[in-house]
């Protein structure tokens, strides 16, 4: 059976599975990007918070996702429990570091300006330094929304969704005739996912990211 | 004292300016009075700003002028507090503000600062009606006064209410900012070193037009800067501050470059007081003279005539319109064998009565012939002044100010010593006079 024969005889699973992928995925991302700015913005103002919500976040990297992972099953079983804490962690990284660095890249000027003219701390914070911050933020979520579409792919060790469980699978039954397509179609299956994303991504950025300060 | 006002801001139309520009109702200035002002910035042993007594009246133009680090900025910032001041009070219209809420006070106070501190993500029109929205004005209030504040400040609003800062040149982000620092009608405004970013020319226009845009508006306009020519030129008073903001001189401009208080101010003041004091005089405070004219529709043997009979050798030629338009000396006419197209010497420079005795004498001293044709409506001629007219002008001035800055100083001795007298008879009971 040749790559596209295999496509077309499962093709319906391999749509569920690129489906589950990408809302576990996206779901993650979205309670990442809350989390990961509302910590960022607590964050930003102070020395020692800032340093410690990165290094946190970074720590929280150098763990192998498999490991995360193995370690998460003992605690919250199978399934996608695991992955969606594993997934949210990941993605915290990218978006909180972005957060605190675009937050205190705003031109201090124009924060002193903005206090100048009456603004309230949080008038300050939503019309003034969240904006100018969201292009570098959205980077994060961009460059986290990535990281999670391999990291997803472990996720089938613990049962959970997505096109992982054909790479698995390929992987487990090594030396058939279709573990090559399995992992191969797997494989693609996230490429094209993380370009759709990318591509949404860069919509997202030309509606969101305000005209005066477009590059 | 105040008077000099109307000579440095050119036109002497007084209070006329109130009713027209801003509609009806707006807030004309209030005072600031700033008390034993202190700030001390943790950990450093010196205050930045130590005990600062300054009243500033309703309706001025106060510069404060120091060197790098000498506290403007930090003088400036506590009065709208977005610098707590460590000890004193603050007192703006006769309410004591410093204990008041931040933000509502800063509503009422417009701040204009280097460059520009305009929001970039926000176009011309939204970032002028930040502080009216803020304080709830009406959608249609808002719209028309955001135009009428881009007319304010000489800008186009069909052409740049849509606009991005970024999309604008430095001196146009600059009058922007005045426009946003004013949208609300706020009667003090605080402008730290607005037109530092600026090059010179665009810096020197900005400067003609607040000087327009106080007379029609009479703001308390507190303007920190280390510029003293800028200082001088748009000061109703300066205070030359030294170190911690020691006030070294709080004076009108005629006063600090006539009569500086100290070593320190003249330093500031630096070379060449007599010139600059030529900045705050306009050729309309002056003699202008009137100058045989003819134009260029008089039949050439008029001219002929005209230029032998008067008791100059030189005649100026006017077009049609009445402007300047060719000097004639009596040589020139045998030369041009009856056709004026080719006779005499074009006129390159004239100035009008809104210049400065400066800039008219940089005209005078660049002309050969030592004079420069004054114009008026359209550039039609006015008259001519010349280098005597300038020399004698310049001497009556610093002679007029050097006997006002005596004067002064008697008045501040006698001052002293009633003070003196009375604290020794004890009766100085109040002890509050100052403030
Ligand atoms: N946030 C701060 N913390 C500590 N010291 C400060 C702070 N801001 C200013 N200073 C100090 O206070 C003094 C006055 O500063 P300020 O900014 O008021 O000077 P300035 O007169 O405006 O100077 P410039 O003309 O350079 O703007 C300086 O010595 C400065 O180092
Ligand atoms: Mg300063």
């Amino acid at each position: 059976m040749n790559f596209w024969d295999y496509l077309g005889s499962r093709h319906q699973q391999l749509l569920t599975d690129a489906f589950q992928h990408a809302s576990a995925v996206f779901q993650c991302m979205v309670v990442a990007t809350v989390i990961g700015v509302v910590i960022g913005v607590v964050a930003y103002r102070s020395e020692w918070a800032g340093s410690l919500a990165t290094t946190t976040t970074s720590t929280i990297l150098t763990i192998p996702s498999l490991a995360m992972i193995g370690l998460l099953i003992p605690i919250v079983g199978l399934g996608v429990a695991p992955t969606v804490i594993a997934l949210t962690l990941y993605g915290l990284l990218p978006i909180v570091r972005n957060s605190i660095v675009g937050l205190r890249g705003v031109d201090p000027s124009l924060v002193d300006a903005a206090k100048g003219i009456g603004m309230s701390r949080t008038a300050r914070l939503f019309r003034v330094e969240l904006p100018l911050a969201w292009p570098p933020i959205l980077t994060g979520i961009r460059v986290a929304t990535q990281m999670l579409m391999g990291i997803a792919a472990i996720a089938a060790y613990a049962s959970g969704p997505g096109l992982g469980n054909e790479i698995f699978r390929g992987i487990a039954s090594l030396g058939s005739k279709n573990a090559l397509n399995q992992v191969l179609a797997g494989t693609l299956g996230i490429i094209v996912l993380a370009l759709l994303f990318d591509a949404a991504y860069v919509l997202i950025g030309r509606l969101t990211i305000p005209r005066g300060i477009r590059v | 004292m105040s008077e000099t006002t109307t000579t440095t801001n050119g036109a002497s139309t007084g209070a006329a300016g109130a009713a027209d520009g801003t509609g009806a109702g707006a807030a004309t200035g209030a005072t600031i009075e700033l008390e034993n002002l202190t700030k001390r910035y943790p950990g450093s042993p010196n205050p930045a700003v130590d005990e600062v007594n300054m009243e500033i009246k309703a309706g001025e133009l106060v510069i404060f002028v120091g060197p790098s680090g000498c506290g403007k900025s930090t003088t400036l910032k506590m009065i709208n507090r977005l610098i707590e001041p460590t000890s004193g009070r603050i007192r703006i219209g006769g309410e004591d503000v410093t204990d008041m809420d931040p933000v509502k006070l800063r509503r009422k106070v417009g701040y204009a600062i280097q460059s520009s501190g305009l929001f970039p993500h926000m176009t011309v029109a939204q970032n002028i009606a930040l502080v009216p929205k803020m304080v709830g004005w009406s959608k249609s209030r808002i719209k028309s006064r955001v135009e009428e504040m881009l007319d304010l400040v000489g800008l186009d609003p069909g052409e740049f209410r849509g606009r991005y800062p970024r999309q604008l040149s430095g001196g146009q982000q600059q009058r922007v900012g005045v426009a946003r620092a004013l949208a609300a009608d706020p009667p003090v405004l605080l402008m730290d070193e607005p037109f530092g970013a600026v090059d010179p020319i665009t810096r020197d226009h900005l400067q003609d037009e607040l000087i327009r845009l106080q007379h029609e508006l009479h703001k308390t306009i507190v303007f920190v800067t280390h510029d003293f020519d800028e200082a001088i030129k748009l000061g109703d008073r300066i205070a030359v501050l030294r170190e911690r903001s020691h006030i070294a001189q709080f004076d009108t401009p005629e006063a600090i470059l006539t009569n500086p208080a100290d070593d320190f101010v003249s330093g500031f003041v630096g070379a060449g007081a007599a010139l600059k004091r030529l900045n705050l005089t306009r050729v309309r405070d002056v003699e202008v003279r009137d100058y045989p004219t003819v134009t260029v529709d008089d039949p050439l043997q008029d001219i002929f005539n005209k230029l032998r009979s008067g008791n100059t050798n030189e005649i100026l030629l006017l077009d049609k319109r009445g402007r300047p338009y060719k000097w004639l000396r009596r040589g020139d006419l045998m030369r041009a064998r009856g056709s004026l197209a080719r006779a005499g010497t074009l006129v390159h420079d004239t100035v009008t009565r809104d210049a400065t005795l400066r800039d008219a004498l940089e005209a005078v001293l660049t002309d050969n012939a030592g004079r420069v044709a004054v114009t008026g409506r359209r550039g039609a001629y006015e008259g001519v002044v010349d280098m005597e007219t300038l020399m004698n002008s310049v001497h009556e001035l610093l002679e007029a100010d050097r006997l006002d800055a005596v004067e002064h100083q008697h008045e501040l001795q006698e001052q002293r010593a009633e003070h003196t007298h009375r604290e020794q008879e004890g009766a100085d009971a109040t002890g509050e006079e100052r403030a």
